[in-house]
């Protein structure tokens, strides 16, 4: 696919939750819950408001379409504030302090003041109705020519339990926005992108890791289509496969379009009422609805059915919008006789509506007030098909499709958070900011520095053990040693079942200083680290693992390595000491001291010899 | 110059390198506030800006307000407050600004329990509330309740509506409900709980309530709101919205949301149970005072020639013993005074120990379960209508509108 033929311009935002001690605007803990920790919950209910401009945002318009009772979760770990009950404290100055460590990284202009806006968001995620956002610098730079426009520091969202409850640990977490310029131009440069910008959070050392830490929305258009933002892609992985269904899917819709347009085919009228038509149907759905509309749409048949991404149709997208209005879906003519409903079904339906062999039916069922409202949101997103592409969030699906979510939301969601003081970045401030060194040169370092072969520098620099890692070649623990144990030996043990995350850093340290100071050999590094993770000390694991070699256990050992190689030893005299010492260290595994060994080894090679 | 920008203008800014585009919103710590394109505010030296343009106002007319003549006829009564309030985007402070008219457009809900008139009293936040305001408050009320109205609604900041819906409750005898109301979360979140009060205190007012009551949320969530007797009710949180507590007995009713459907406790007075009657006249010198361990009695000077004061007491209702000698010399001046408690919830008794016995031997009038808000609000009623000591010890501790009760029910 020529991509940039198709004229793809795409650009990602970024979200990354920080590690700090405390929330952005209250002094809880960033600390994740299981939902059964809980020890209260209430209900509420959000409605938009209106924008200091006197607008209403047409997403959180479409939002309030059905009046939604939320439930929160409350934790021994959340406050008032959580709770909309308490107004917020003043910014985390740890966390601005990150965000600014990430605006250097990126060789952006800090703004001069920082001011914290509310971002209007009703989907019942914030228990305020809005997300606190600030603007915190602009203008940054991408190794491959991009830009980076700005980077705000935002409080997280209440996580979603189910559809309409929310667990309130996770709100107000610290988080960074990066946004990047429409820049990139081939799926694969969004999914490089990305994968830099990651980089660059983590070379801070002060990001979350762990799934759901970091997630990435892409704005992708291709020519003649238009902007969709494409939420919450937690996976880099699929970041380039969901770039590649959306330009098939702008292409498909526009091909829809032409072919709409050639055929003269048209969006009017009312909704019908085919209640009556219905009545002894054997499609469960439509047996139980009050209320059912048809919505005839002349010139749309055979469109309605046709895929627009694997797994999704026109009619996916129109069954998208209706389900704001609490329906469950639609049926449409493409694909029925089906779901119960019959082809004599079918054709009374078409007969009643006047519908010809060109043109489609849409059924919709629910109360009379939600199937009503469902038939105007499939005309109007029928009417949208006419048009081409229309502009919206949409939201990911298992594989990379993706659906419907709400309008793309516009400025008016935007007005100020008067309870939060604006905090001035100073010249001093911004200067005192560190400028830490990025995880690629850090590993470049390793390398050069510390002989790490490059895959296993860039391994340990990109792994969460790089501080422990660093700690120990500062401790004097070989580098390669600490770096295969930390990335390699802890991933394996994980692997095969071993709780991995019951060992301390200190723990892991003193296995690896005991393998430094010879009290235990490499090779059982896997072994001593499965007892300690089972809840042994270090030092009983140890033993265990090695026990320990006595005087005489050592030297009936030497004698029999000695009489193997008796050849040897007489060929080589006394510098035979170096290859043998190797050979009796590889059989007692760091259960003697390798100094013991080799006075062993040196007496009995001079009893051999006859000294 | 920044002196030449206007609120709404386009102006363009240097900053980092770039041209920023921006709204000019107001001028904040020696900063220019601008709002970008994708609706952040940022603050830049106002020398680094220029003018672009000034584009026309384009603000939507409000729509009409709609009634529906078959529906009872409330009356709105606005004071001002947080439940009336609007952000004000220069300052970034909430003020009030709202007017009856604007929290009907606001609420539209409203317009299906009743048909609404409207009357402005005051835009002031409640902390700047006088007994002044009071008295026009009773008068409109009383006017409006004269005039046909069904109910009335009264929206208030919730600071100090304890203190007016008390004092109203001294001063208008009405058959219909007055209902205050008030909203702890501003008007402009999507989370206020400005709807759910206005619509639940729209259902009392409508409802078979007769006397003077605030209705606001229950509990934290948003599924019933409590209707309290209006001299039994303080602020008992600074933010929740469940802030306000009967203190002493039972909310007298609830109102479930989003079904509005209000069910009144027998002790409720019922709607057309009282004769319309207006009594504004207060005695304005009168005071409140928190005692504290180890306050100096010569704070009792600054209360000298008032004609009335409420002492907060420790426990059963007492001060210091080193008080009783300059309470004395107030008593003897003519300053009626009434012992209550801050610990707010049981009655006062200075029979008990020999503090009060003191402060009951120079004068002090005990005020039963009376909370110290209500106490003040009647004290200054009592003393605008009855000069001989006797008398107005007997009004005082006598239950005129619900602020004593007879007995402390077990439990409460």
């Amino acid at each position: 696919m020529d991509y940039e033929r198709l004229g793809l311009k795409a650009g990602i935002e970024i979200h990354q939750q920080l590690d700090t001690e405390q929330k952005l605007f209250c002094r809880c803990p960033t600390a994740l819950r299981e939902a059964d920790e809980r020890n209260g919950e209430f209900c509420r209910y959000l409605r938009a408001t209106e924008s200091e401009m006197g607008e209403i945002d047409r997403a959180a318009e479409e939002e309030m379409m059905v009046m939604r009772r939320f439930r929160y979760y409350t934790y021994d770990t959340t406050c008032l504030v959580e709770a909309d009950e308490e107004p917020p404290a003043p910014m985390n100055p740890e966390a601005l302090a990150v965000a600014l460590t990430i605006a250097r990284l990126f060789s952006m202009s800090p703004v001069p003041q920082v001011h914290t806006m509310r971002k209007l968001v009703i989907d019942g995620s914030n228990t305020s109705g809005f997300q606190r956002t600030a603007l915190v610098a602009m203008g940054g730079l991408l190794p491959n020519g991009g830009a980076v426009e700005t980077i705000c520091l935002e409080e997280e969202a209440a996580q979603r339990i189910d559809d309409q409850t929310f667990s309130l640990d996770r709100l107000g977490i610290p988080l960074v926005e990066i946004t990047t310029s429409p820049c990139l131009h081939t799926p694969e440069a969004v999914q490089e992108t990305a994968e830099y910008i990651g980089m660059v959070l983590r070379s801070t050392g002060r990001v979350k890791r762990g799934i759901g830490t970091i997630r990435q929305d892409i704005n992708i258009s291709i020519r003649d289509g238009a902007r969709v933002e494409i939420k919450g892609v937690q996976d880099l992985d699929l970041i380039a496969e969901t770039v590649r269904r959306e330009v098939q899917r702008q292409q498909a819709l526009l091909a829809i379009r032409d072919e709409l347009r050639e055929r003269g085919a048209r969006v009017s009228g009312e909704a019908i009422d085919v209640t009556d038509l219905f009545k002894g149907t054997r499609s469960s759905i439509l047996k139980k609805a009050a209320t059912i509309l048809a919505v005839p749409l002349p010139g749309f048949a055979g469109l309605v059915g046709r895929e627009t991404q694997p797994g999704r149709r026109l009619g996916s997208e129109m069954a998208d919008y209706a389900r704001k209005c609490g329906v469950g879906g639609i049926f449409h003519t493409d694909e029925l006789p089906a779901y119960g409903i019959t082809a004599g079904e079918v054709a009374r339906l078409a007969a009643f509506c006047g519908a010809g062999p060109q043109d489609a039916v849409v059924l919709v069922s629910g109360t009379p007030d939600r199937a009503a409202c469902a038939a105007r949101q499939v005309q109007r997103r029928a009417a949208m098909a006419l048009e081409g592409v229309p502009e919206e969030t949409r939201r990911m699906l298992e594989g990379g499709s993706t659906a419907y979510m709400r309008p793309l939301p516009g400025a008016a969601r935007m007005y100020p958070e008067t309870d939060v003081f604006p905090v001035e970045i100073s010249e001093t401030l911004w200067r005192s900011i560190p400028l830490p060194e990025l995880l690629t040169e850090r590993a470049e370092r390793f390398t050069a520095e510390l002989g790490l072969d490059r895959t296993l520098a860039r391994q340990i620099a990109f792994s969460e053990q790089l501080p422990l890692f660093e700690r120990a070649v500062a401790e004097g623990c070989r580098p390669a040693l600490a770096c295969r144990t930390l990335v390699g030996t802890l991933r394996e043990l994980r692997r095969s079942g071993v709780a991995t995350e019951r060992l301390a850093d200190a723990q892991i340290l003193e296995v690896l200083r005991a393998v430094e100071e010879g009290r235990v050999a490499k090779e059982a590094v896997p072994v001593v680290l499965t007892a300690v993770a089972a809840g042994q000390t270090v030092d009983a694991a140890i033993e265990q693992a090695v026990p320990p070699l006595s005087l005489r256990e050592l030297e009936a050992l030497v004698e029999s390595i000695l009489s193997d190689r008796s050849a040897f030893v007489r060929e080589k005299g006394r510098a035979s000491l170096g290859p043998l010492m190797g050979v009796v260290m590889r059989e007692v595994r760091g259960r003697v001291d390798g100094k013991v060994v080799s006075e062993v080894l040196m007496k009995k090679i001079g009893q051999m010899l006859g000294e | 110059m920044t002196a030449s920008f206007q609120a709404g203008d386009r102006i363009q800014c240097a900053h980092g390198g770039r041209l920023l585009d921006g709204t000019y919103i107001t001028e904040r710590d020696g900063m220019v506030v601008i709002k970008l394109g994708s609706g952040y505010n940022i603050g830049v030296p106002g020398d680094c800006c220029t003018f672009v343009e000034r584009p026309r106002p384009a603000r939507p007319t409000p729509a009409a307000v709609e009634q529906d003549p078959s529906l009872p006829e409330l009356s709105i009564v606005s004071t001002g407050g947080t439940i009336a309030s609007r952000v004000d985007y220069r300052t970034g402070a909430v003020t009030s600004q709202f007017d009856a008219d604007d929290i009907l457009r606001a609420i539209p809900g409203l317009g299906r329990i009743a048909r609404f008139r409207t009357r402005q009293v005051s835009t002031i936040l409640s902390e700047n509330m006088t007994p002044a305001i009071w008295q026009a408050l009773a008068r409109t009320i009383y006017e409006e309740v004269k005039d046909g109205a069904a109910g009335v609604i009264v929206t208030h900041g919730t600071d100090t509506m304890a203190y007016t819906a008390a004092a109203v409750s001294f001063m208008v005898r009405s058959p219909v409900p007055i209902v205050f109301v008030g909203s702890q979360r501003s008007a402009d979140r999507p989370s206020s709980d400005n709807v759910m009060n206005a619509l639940c205190s729209a259902a009392a007012a409508a409802g078979d309530l007769g006397e003077v009551a605030v209705v606001m949320h229950a509990t934290s969530s948003d599924d019933v709101c409590a209707i309290h007797r209006a001299t039994r009710v303080r602020k008992m949180h600074t933010s929740r919205r469940d802030a306000f507590q009967s203190i002493g007995i039972p909310p007298i009713g609830t109102v479930e949301y989003p079904s509005l459907q209000v069910r009144l406790r027998e002790e409720a007075v019922r709607r057309g149970s009282l004769d319309p009657a207006l009594h504004t006249d207060l005695e304005e010198k009168c005071g409140l005072l928190y005692f504290y361990p180890g306050m100096p009695a010569s704070v009792l000077e600054c209360f000298e020639g008032y004609e009335g004061l409420v002492l907060a007491g420790s426990g059963l209702g007492h001060v210091s013993t080193r008080w009783i000698e300059p309470l004395k010399r107030l008593i003897d001046g003519g300053t009626t005074v009434v012992m209550t408690s801050q610990c707010l919830h049981g009655r006062v008794c200075d029979r008990v120990y020999d503090t009060g016995r003191d402060l009951l031997a120079i004068g002090v009038v005990e005020g039963e379960d009376m909370l110290p808000e209500a106490a003040l609000a009647k004290v200054m009623w009592v003393l605008a209508r009855e000069r001989d000591p006797e008398a107005v010890r007997r009004l005082l501790q006598t239950d005129l509108v619900g602020e004593i009760t007879r007995c402390s029910c077990h439990g409460l």
